[in-house]
């Protein structure tokens, strides 16, 4: 029998209201071990209000060296940022 | 992509590494680098789960409730200091299964001090106090550590040490002010952690050869003799305060360096424990084989469990 357990990845919730963050992962069998194992390891000072576990072979990411190439879209979009507009002079609260 | 993969040459990696970048684990990276990181990552991460051990063998005879809940939430974080560290290593492409197989081998070691054997309570004092003491002071330096995975495992790992070390100090304050029994207990405990304490950060920097690319890389940020002149110059004044002495005639303060002198280390004691001959590793590593070997049938319970569950799910 293999001893390779599934390793899940771990985002916690550190108060309602705020976003999960990454913090982790786990070996576990099934989800449910994996979010007490996850309780365990990573919310032992009351660092949580909810965890997400996830298998780690679904998480899809971007490759960092080919980073430039894959965010270059956004690179010359300088009208996204509010700094790019010319406000009147003598305008407020805008 | 292909291309950029190729293309990124040793000079391009020793950029990144000179910009502070962290280097993720798709990233590409000498194979010197990956092997060097294994090697300390795992050796950190045993160390982690042996030295379990030496505090483990208290929890059942610790002096009051209180002590002994400091004492287990104490142990059980070194457990998860193992796994966080056991899973930095992991993204590295080497399976834990296959680490914890080369610790039961020899192939990979666990730091010294675990294999010297705890004989009272003060040695609890003594190993909060003195080993976490100078873990801290490795573990707050790599907190910079060029590996991103390992940098972060440092980061949550030393926001959970503060309190180890403290309590560690607290143990010896109090028995160093207790009963002359008491206090020579404590004295006897500081007598026995303190060289193996200082002997942790590793040979010195002239005799540790992978110590030069470790640095160029900056898997370590600070060589092993700046760390351990950190760690004693903090320490001497927490002796003094407590009232013990630390055991070492040629310590004193050096006006002009601004540190401490101290003696010379026993590199043949060092060295002769690191090569299996310790007072504990036998008993260490077979605790740790006994321990996974009697667990077999729960890993396999909980795998044949989860099967089970997704035949009924689907
Ligand atoms: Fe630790
Ligand atoms: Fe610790």
């Amino acid at each position: 029998m293999s001893e390779n357990r599934t390793v899940w990845e771990v985002f916690i919730q550190s108060k309602n209201g705020l976003a999960h963050k990454h913090v982790g992962n786990v070996h576990a069998e099934d989800k449910i071990m994996a979010l007490e194992n996850a309780r365990e390891l990573y919310t032992r000072r009351n660092e949580g209000s909810c965890i997400w576990v996830v298998k780690s072979k679904d998480i899809i990411s971007s490759e960092s060296e080919d980073g430039e190439a894959f965010f270059d879209p956004s690179n010359d979009k300088m009208y996204r940022h509010p700094t790019f507009y010319t406000m009147p002079e003598g305008s407020k609260h805008i | 992509m292909q291309n950029n993969i190729l293309t990124m040459t040793e000079e391009k990696f020793q950029i990144r590494i000179d910009k502070e970048e962290k280097i993720e684990p798709k990233d590409w990276m000498p194979e010197g680098y990956r092997k060097h990181l294994i090697r300390q990552i795992s050796q950190h991460a045993h160390s982690e789960i042996i030295g379990m051990q030496p505090e483990g063998n208290w929890i059942s005879r610790a002096p009051s409730l209180r002590a002994k809940m400091i004492l287990l939430a104490k142990v059980q974080d070194e457990a998860g200091h193992g796994l966080y560290l056991y899973s930095a290593c992991e993204t590295l492409g080497i399976s834990r299964q296959e680490l914890v197989s080369q610790l039961h081998s020899g192939k990979a070691k666990y730091s010294s001090i675990f294999n010297y054997p705890t004989l009272s309570w003060a040695d609890m004092g003594a190993i909060g106090w003195l080993v976490d003491g100078a873990a801290i002071v490795n573990q707050v330096s790599l907190q910079r550590t060029s590996f991103g995975p390992y940098s972060r495992g440092m980061v949550k790992i030393c926001k959970e040490e503060s309190f180890h070390q403290r309590q560690g100090y607290e143990i010896m304050a109090q028995m160093a002010k207790g009963t002359s029994e008491q206090k020579a207990m404590a004295q006897d405990a500081l007598n026995r952690f303190w060289w193996p304490s200082i002997m942790m950060f590793g040979p010195n920097d002239s005799d540790s050869p992978r110590t030069g690319n470790a640095m160029k890389w900056k898997i370590k940020r600070k060589t092993n003799d700046e760390l351990r002149q950190e760690f004693i110059d903090k320490t001497v004044n927490q002796a003094e305060i407590i009232g013990l002495t630390i055991p070492d005639k040629d310590l004193k303060w050096n006006e002009q360096r601004q540190h401490y002198d101290f003696g010379e280390m026993d590199w043949d004691e060092f060295w002769n424990v690191v090569n299996g001959n310790g007072p504990c590793n036998k008993q260490r590593l077979n605790h740790h084989k006994k321990a996974h070997d009697d667990g077999q049938w729960v890993r396999e319970a909980a795998k044949s469990y989860a099967q089970k569950q997704e035949l009924i799910a689907n």
